[in-house]
C-alpha cells in the first residue's frame, strides 16, 4: 500500500479513475482480410480482463483498437459511455504495454518512466519536483529501486518490462493494456510477475486488458478471461466457466489436453460411426456434434459393450502414465488416452474404453 | 556391452587446430599484402599530397590557400555545402521514414531510385542538370527570361552536388529504421506525446548516430564531388569553382604548389570526417550498440 499512498499523501496526484469499457460489434479488416468478426464485450471499471487465445486469433488487434493504433472497419468502442473512437490516440488515457518493451532505449529508467508526464502540453504538466516524486514512487511500486539512472540495455526482460509497467501507470491511465507482457521471459520470471502484477492491480484498479496465449496465465490471473479464436470471442466467464464449462470445442480444446471426435447424436446418446459409444447426450439435439473427452480421464473397459475402439498407432511415456495414440472408429479418427504404466498391451493393439468425464457440443 | 580393446597407450594427440585456422605463414602473407596495399594506395598519395603541399614552407602553403581565386572557391564549397546537407538531411529522413514505416505500391522503385546516383555516372548527373536548366535546355530558357540563371552559376552547383549525395543519409537510415519498427514511437504516442514531440524526442535520438554519420558522408561527398559540378560549374574563375575544380585548374597551370595546398585542404576534411567517426563509435559504443540491437 505504502507506494501509492505515498505518492497520494502529496496531493498532486489522483489515479486515473477506471472506466467501463464496452465493446461493440467491432470489425476489422486488413485489405479484405478479416480479423476481427463482429466482437462486443463488456468490461467493469477496474476489472482485470484476461484475452486468450492462439496466435493470429486477433488479441493485438483488438488492444490496438481498444488503443487508438488501429481503427476498426465497423463498430463502437466506448470508455465509460462515451465515443473513445473519437479521441485520437494520445487523448484516449491509455497504459499500452507492448510485448517487447518497447521502452526509449537512449533514455534512463527514470526518463522512461517520466516520458508521459514531460512531453504534457506546459499547462497540465506537473512541476519537475512532482515528477521527480512521482517517478520514484513508481519505481517503488514496481520495485526497481536504486536502479533509475540505468539504460533498459542493462537491464533483464522483467526488470524491463516492470519498467515498462511504471512507464504505462505513470500517465494515470483509464485503462491499461497489457499485450503479452510476460511473452518474452522465462517460465519463472513469468510466474513471478504474473503474481506481481495481481498485486499491482489488487491496489492500483485499473481497468485492465491482459492479452496472453497462455491459458495457466490467463486462468491463474484474471476476473475474467476471454478467449479468443479466428478473430471471434468463443467465451467469456472465469476461470472457473471456462475450465468446467467449455462453451465450445475449441474452447475445450485449447484449455488443456482433448481429444475430439464427431459423432452423431441419436435417442439422447453419442453414436461414433454408426456403432453406439454407450455415452449419453443430455439436451444435445439429434444430429451431428463434436465429443470431447480428456485423455487422463478415460477407463479402459471389456470389449463386449457400448464402448470406444480403437488401435494403438503409437505410445510414449507421459509424465506418470503411458500415452496412447489411438484411431478410433471406422474411420480412423485420432484420439489420445492415458493409461497405467503397467497396462498389458492388448492383442493385435486393440483397445476398447470409455470416457469418465465427456461433453458433448452442438455443431456450429 | 561394447568390446573393449586393452592395446598398448595410444599416443596423445597432437595440439588441437580449429579446422577453421589458416597456418602461421598464411596468415603472415595475408596481413602483409593487405598492408602493402594500404601503403602503396592510400598511405603513400595521402603524404605526398601533404609533402608537396608544404615543400615550399608553411608560408607559401597560407599565401596559396588565401589567394583570391582559390579563397572564393572554398567559400563557395563550404557554401555549397552548407545548402545541400541539410537539404539531404531532410530528404533523406522523409525518404527513409516513408521506406521504413510505411507500406505503399512502388516502394521497392524509391528504393531503387535512391541508390541512382551512386550507380549513375557523376558527369551523367551534370548532364542532365544541363539538359534541364541549360540556355538550350527545357526550362532553362523559361527561367532565364525571369532573370534566373542556374546553369554556370551557384544554384546549378547546388542543385548537381544534392542529387549526387542524396543516398547517404537515406541509405544509412533505412536499414536501422526497418529493424526498429514503430512501437517506441507507438508507445510514446500513447503516453500522450504529440507527432512532433514524438518525433524529435523518441525516433530521431533512435536514428541520431547513424544519422550523424550520414551527415558526416554527405558532407564529405558534397565538398569533394568533382564530375557533377564541373559539368554545371563553368569553370568562372573565383565565381564558379569549387575546391575540387580550383585544384584542377591550378594543376593544368602547372601551379603544383597551389594545387597540392588546396588538395591537401580536402585530404584534412577526408581525416577530420574519419577521426569524428572513429571518436563518436568509441565514445558512444555502449549506446550505438544499444540502438542497432533490439
Ligand atoms: N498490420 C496488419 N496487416 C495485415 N494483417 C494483419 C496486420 N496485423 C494483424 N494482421 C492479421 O490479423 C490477424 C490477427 O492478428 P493479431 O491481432 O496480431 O493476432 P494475435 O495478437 O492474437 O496473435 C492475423 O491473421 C494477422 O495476420
Ligand atoms: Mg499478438
Amino acid at each position: 500500500m505504502n507506494a501509492l499512498a505515498s505518492i497520494d499523501s502529496e496531493g498532486s496526484v489522483a489515479l486515473g479513475e477506471p472506466v467501463d469499457v464496452t465493446i461493440e460489434n467491432v470489425v476489422k479488416a486488413f485489405d479484405d482480410t478479416p480479423a476481427l468478426h463482429g466482437v462486443s464485450l463488456d468490461v467493469k471499471a477496474g476489472e482485470l480482463v484476461a484475452l486468450l487465445g492462439p496466435s493470429g486469433s486477433g488479441k493485438t488487434t483488438l488492444l490496438r483498437i481498444l488503443a487508438g493504433l488501429d481503427a476498426p472497419t465497423a463498430g463502437r468502442v466506448l470508455f465509460g459511455g462515451e465515443d473513445a473512437l473519437g479521441l485520437a490516440v494520445q487523448d484516449r488515457n491509455i497504459g499500452f504495454v507492448f510485448q517487447h518493451y518497447a521502452l526509449f532505449r537512449h533514455m534512463t529508467v527514470f526518463d522512461n518512466i517520466a516520458f508521459g508526464l514531460t512531453v504534457r502540453p506546459r499547462a497540465q504538466r506537473p512541476s519537475k519536483a512532482d515528477i521527480r516524486r512521482r517517478v520514484l514512487g513508481l519505481i517503488d511500486l514496481v520495485q526497481l529501486n536504486g536502479l533509475d539512472k540505468r539504460y533498459p540495455t542493462q537491464l533483464s526482460g522483467g526488470q524491463r518490462q516492470r519498467v515498462a509497467l511504471a512507464r504505462a501507470l505513470a500517465i494515470e491511465p483509464r485503462v491499461l493494456l497489457l499485450d503479452e507482457p510476460f511473452g518474452a521471459l522465462d517460465a519463472q520470471v513469468r510466474k513471478d510477475l504474473r503474481r506481481w502484477l495481481r498485486e499491482i492491480h489488487d491496489r492500483t484498479g485499473h481497468t485492465t486488458f491482459f492479452v496472453t496465449h497462455d491459458q495457466e496465465e490467463a486462468l491463474e490471473l484474471a476476473d475474467r478471461v476471454v478467449v479468443m479464436s479466428k478473430g471471434r470471442i468463443e467465451q467469456v466467464g472465469s476461470a472457473d466457466d471456462i475450465y468446467d464449462s467449455p462453451a465450445s470445442p475449441f474452447v475445450f480444446g485449447f484449455i488443456g489436453e482433448s481429444s475430439l471426435l464427431p459423432v452423431t447424436v441419436a435417442d439422447g446418446a453419442a453414436v461414433l460411426d454408426g456403432v453406439p459409444t454407450g455415452l449419453s447426450a443430455p439436451g444435445a439435439a439429434a444430429g451431428p456434434a463434436t465429443l470431447g473427452f480428456r485423455p487422463h480421464d478415460v477407463v479402459l473397459v471389456e470389449d463386449d459393450g457400448p464402448a470406444l475402439r480403437g488401435r494403438i498407432i503409437a505410445e510414449r511415456r507421459h509424465g506418470a502414465r503411458r500415452r496412447l495414440e489411438l484411431e478410433v472408429g471406422r474411420e480412423h479418427h485420432r484420439a489420445e488416452i492415458d493409461v497405467e504404466v503397467g497396462a498389458p498391451r492388448p492383442e493385435g493393439g486393440r483397445i476398447a474404453f470409455r470416457p469418465e468425464r465427456w461433453r458433448i457440443f452442438p455443431p456450429r | 556391452m561394447t568390446d573393449v580393446t586393452h592395446g598398448a597407450p595410444v599416443a596423445a594427440p597432437r595440439a588441437f587446430v580449429s579446422p577453421a585456422t589458416e597456418r602461421r605463414v598464411v596468415r603472415i602473407v595475408l596481413v602483409l599484402v593487405a598492408i602493402a596495399f594500404l601503403a602503396i594506395f592510400l598511405f603513400l598519395p595521402l603524404i605526398s599530397v601533404f609533402y608537396e603541399a608544404f615543400r615550399a614552407g608553411f608560408s607559401a602553403f597560407l599565401r596559396a590557400v588565401t589567394e583570391r581565386e582559390t579563397a572564393s572557391a572554398i567559400r563557395l564549397t563550404l557554401l555549397v555545402a552548407a545548402f545541400s546537407v541539410p537539404a539531404n538531411l531532410v530528404f533523406g529522413v522523409a525518404a527513409a521514414w516513408a521506406i521504413a514505416k510505411y507500406e505503399f505500391k512502388g516502394k521497392s522503385l524509391l528504393i531503387t531510385l535512391i541508390d541512382l546516383p551512386f550507380s549513375i555516372s557523376p558527369v551523367t548527373s551534370g548532364l542532365i542538370y544541363v539538359l534541364m536548366f541549360g540556355a538550350q535546355g527545357y526550362i532553362g530558357p523559361v527561367l532565364a527570361d525571369h532573370g534566373i540563371k542556374i546553369i554556370f552559376a551557384v544554384p546549378g552547383i547546388v542543385l548537381a552536388t544534392i542529387f549526387v549525395t542524396f543516398p547517404f543519409i537515406a541509405r544509412e537510415l533505412i536499414p536501422i529504421m526497418q529493424a526498429q519498427g514503430s512501437q517506441d514511437e507507438e508507445a510514446a504516442l500513447s503516453l500522450g506525446a504529440s507527432g512532433l514531440k514524438t518525433f524529435f524526442r523518441v525516433a530521431l535520438p533512435n536514428v541520431k548516430w547513424a544519422l550523424l554519420y550520414g551527415v558526416l558522408l554527405c558532407n564529405a561527398r558534397a565538398m569533394g564531388e568533382f564530375g557533377a559540378v564541373s559539368v554545371v560549374s563553368g569553370h568562372i574563375r573565383g565565381k564558379t569553382n569549387t575546391m575540387p575544380l580550383q585544384v584542377e585548374i591550378l594543376y593544368n597551370e602547372y601551379n603544383y604548389g597551389a594545387a597540392f595546398a588546396v588538395a591537401s585542404l580536402l585530404a584534412l576534411l577526408a581525416l577530420f570526417t574519419l577521426i569524428v567517426k572513429s571518436v563518436l563509435e568509441w565514445r558512444y559504443a555502449d549506446e550505438i550498440a544499444a540502438t542497432r540491437r533490439h
